[in-house]
């Protein structure tokens, strides 16, 4: 049983933060902010191990993706943005850019610590403290990092970890002393919370849902286009918002593809995360694997060709073969819904502009591919596609230097690189003739006198 | 004997054309003494929605020009502003009064607007981009885009400057405006887009409406063809109430409230209705 936030917690956890963000957090050198995230990054490493056990044990994910992607990214994310922190300078912001204060983050539980160090390292190297909400399903890891926390002796109340479902979540965005919101996870919730803070002075950041464009041209290297395909779409079972998850083939090599593809797959294993062998893990839950079932069978009503690997299915547990729809029209529902697991939808295209039609076809836009060998065609595609991260004849890199985010209904704000601090940060408002010209802002007459938006708060709090 | 002069039909700049609106609709407007100056179009609903259609359709191309193209265009603005610099203060003063010295200057910065604006448009890609150094063999770059289609309503004074202030960086990226200018004094931005149609904008690229923004605004708010909403000039309406109905299609927003950011001229305003693409390639190992 995992304790469930009520509504006196997220006071509590709030306050905290509050009170570490003022009397503390604020207060400290970057050096010495940047030395306490050097040790975070430290302590996971140690703990890695450790950390892929339980992170498999709690999602299902196979523990070769726990172990080999998804920790060594937590630490160096650490890493990264610890090296920020007495650099804040250099963000783009002007001198002294100002950070917003408490940050509430929620997180999915596709990526369980992963999702949390891309929240809690940009914000606590700028400055901010953080109260973060795991997902209900995964807070296994968020609670051992609260004891890394804790190893790392930072300051009470700096990082405030409080678990629970979508109702603690709601208390947390709501509550009227956060500056800032950062969440990741469906697009519907997102929705929600981009109304719960309207008309309020908390700044938002939204990393939602995707139904990634694979654009395979006739040129492409084949074997890598399909290692990379299989890796776009059944990478951590499918649970990846920027997964490639509609696969666009140009017609003449369709037939080829697909039987490389059912080939390829037929050779994954599906079974226990904990063996280090697997290469597809288990659906996170039972809600989502009724989802996975239900648009399947929409794909399937719809008139689309299913194909699914014909292996056995662990009987405990809740699986999914690997699938692929062929016949695929841009109406069906499996070629505009998210959904979230093993199932590749893959509709055919003629020419480029048709590719770069249909890839645009959607009102998400997180991720695209595309592969080819023609490097003057894979540009001009890329500045035609309206998503935020683009892969060329690769798929699904992520790295702490590497801004991600979406366009369009798959958020705003992106996380990683210099454009991931910015997230977290303000400009420090300059008066006079001084330094303002340094951030482009001309002095007129008809300007009004501005205050940042996280002293405002703090002066109504008094008032 | 005087000679008798004679008015000018105001109308809405939609697509590139002057039209009256399709609802036959028209108001009055007064200028600062409540004297009647002119009949303008009222837009109405289907205005606004053919507006965000020319303005969908004009994106590729003027998101697909050159900076400096666009830079240049947008400074052919800032000339054509120049040569009738009178007129509009003249319109500036009629509409808020406060003296010709007054309107002038809002005049004047209103020109040097665009000239500053004109200068970002092939530079503010190096600022706001850069490369990343990623673990491995890729080449890894991230730029900004412009976000799509921006709807703007601007504030009532200073009616001509608070309008270009926030369309002139909406453009700078590529953007494509529908713009509501001031209700009450709608007239120079009516002749601003007299500017604009011979300016070498593209058609379609902005489009001005008059009429009352409390009516139509909530349309473009929950318009599934619109990226980015705003809302600096918007203190008088119920802007929450459009900010959330934005949030059903996740538009960007820049709320009333002038945050840091939102001064007249910055860098912000035009990365505010960006977006960062990050684009990995991989280089073969040698």
């Amino acid at each position: 049983m995992i304790a469930c936030a009520d509504e006196k917690d997220v006071d509590a956890a709030v306050a905290a933060a509050r009170r570490a963000y003022e009397t503390v957090w604020s207060k400290l050198s970057g050096t010495d902010r940047g030395k306490y995230l050097f040790r975070i990054a430290r302590l996971i490493q140690e703990r890695s191990r450790e950390l892929a056990v339980a992170e498999s044990l709690d999602n299902g994910k196979p523990i070769k993706e726990s172990r080999d992607v998804d920790l060594p990214l937590v630490a160096a994310w650490f890493f990264y943005y610890a090296g920020w922190a007495d650099k804040l300078d250099h963000a783009g912001l002007g001198l002294d850019p100002q950070p917003l204060g408490v940050t509430a983050q929620v997180i999915p539980w596709n990526f369980p610590l992963l999702m949390l160090a891309w929240k809690i390292a940009p914000a606590l190297t700028a400055g901010n403290t953080v109260v973060l909400k795991p997902a209900e399903s995964t807070s296994l890891t968020a609670l051992l990092f609260a004891e890394i926390v804790q190893q790392a002796d930072l300051p009470p109340g700096v990082i405030n970890i409080i678990t629970g479902g979508g109702d603690t979540g709601r208390l947390l965005v709501q509550h009227p002393d956060v500056n800032k919101v950062a969440f990741t996870g469906s697009t519907v919730v997102g929705r929600e919370i981009a109304r719960a803070v309207a008309g309020t002075q908390k700044k938002l950041t939204l990393e939602l849902g995707g139904k990634g464009a694979n654009i395979v041209f006739d040129d492409a290297p084949l074997d890598q286009a399909i290692e990379g395909i299989v890796n776009g779409i059944f990478f951590n079972q499918g649970h990846v918002c920027c997964a490639g998850s509609r696969l666009l083939v140009q017609e003449g090599i369709h037939d080829d593809v697909i039987e490389r593809l059912k080939h390829r797959l037929s050779t994954l294993r599906l079974g226990d995360p904990l063996d280090k062998n697997t290469d597809i893990g288990a659906i996170n839950s039972a809600k989502q694997l009724a989802r996975i079932e239900a648009l399947s069978s929409a794909g399937e009503a719809e008139g689309a060709v299913r194909w699914s690997v014909p292996c056995r299915l662990p009987p405990k547990g809740y699986w999914f073969p690997p699938t692929l729809f062929t016949g695929v029209s841009t109406h069906h529902a499996i070629a505009r819904e998210e959904i979230f697991g093993p199932v590749l939808s893959v509709l055919t295209f003629r020419t480029p502009e048709e590719a770069i039609a249909k890839a645009n076809n959607t009102p998400y836009g997180l991720s695209a591919g595309i592969w080819s060998d023609k490097g003057s065609r894979i540009l001009a595609v890329a500045d035609k596609l309206r998503a935020g991260v683009i892969w060329a004849n690769t798929f699904n890199r992520f790295d702490p230097a590497s801004p991600f985010g979406g366009y369009k209904e798959s958020g705003y704000g992106r996380e990683g690189g210099r454009h991931g601090l910015l997230a977290y940060l303000q400009p420090r408002t300059w008066t006079g003739d001084g330094p303002v010209g340094q951030r482009g802002t001309v002095k007129m007459s008809s300007v009004k006198p501005v205050k940042p938006v996280e002293r405002s708060r703090k002066a109504a709090r008094k008032a | 004997m005087s000679r008798l002069m004679i008015p000018k039909t105001y109308k809405l700049y939609l697509n590139g054309a002057f039209v009256r609106s399709e609802s036959g609709r028209s108001y009055k407007v007064s200028d600062d003494n409540g004297i009647f100056v002119a009949n303008v179009a009222m837009a109405s609903r289907k205005d606004a929605r053919e507006a965000v259609v020319a303005a969908r359709v004009a994106f590729a191309g003027w998101s697909g020009a050159s900076a400096y193209n666009r830079g240049q265009v947008l400074y052919r603005i800032a000339e054509l502003m120049e040569g009738r610099r009178e007129q509009f203060v003249e319109e500036v003063y009629r509409a808020e009064g406060g003296g010709k010295e007054a309107a002038a200057s809002q005049v004047e910065g209103a020109i040097d607007t665009w000239v500053w604006y004109a200068g970002w448009a092939d530079k503010y890609a190096q600022v706001a981009g850069n490369a990343n150094p990623v673990s491995g063999p890729y080449f890894n770059l991230s730029v900004p885009e412009p976000t799509g289609v921006v709807a703007t309503i601007a504030g009532r004074r200073p009616c001509l400057l608070s309008l270009v202030s926030l369309i002139a960086p909406a453009l700078v990226s590529g953007n494509t405006v529908v713009a509501f200018p001031s209700q009450a004094h709608p007239l120079p931005a009516l002749s601003l887009s007299e500017v604009l149609a011979t300016s070498d904008v593209p058609k379609g690229v902005v489009n001005i409406l008059s009429g009352s923004p409390a009516e139509i605004a909530p349309w473009l708010a929950s318009h599934a063809d619109v990226n980015a909403l705003d809302l600096t000039g918007a203190e008088d309406l119920n802007w929450i109430e459009l900010q959330m109905s934005a949030a059903e299609t996740l538009k960007r927003i820049i709320p009333p409230e002038t945050a840091a950011w939102a001064a007249w001229r910055s860098l912000d305003r035009i990365l505010a209705f960006t977006e960062i693409k990050t684009i990995w390639h991989t280089k073969s190992v040698i």
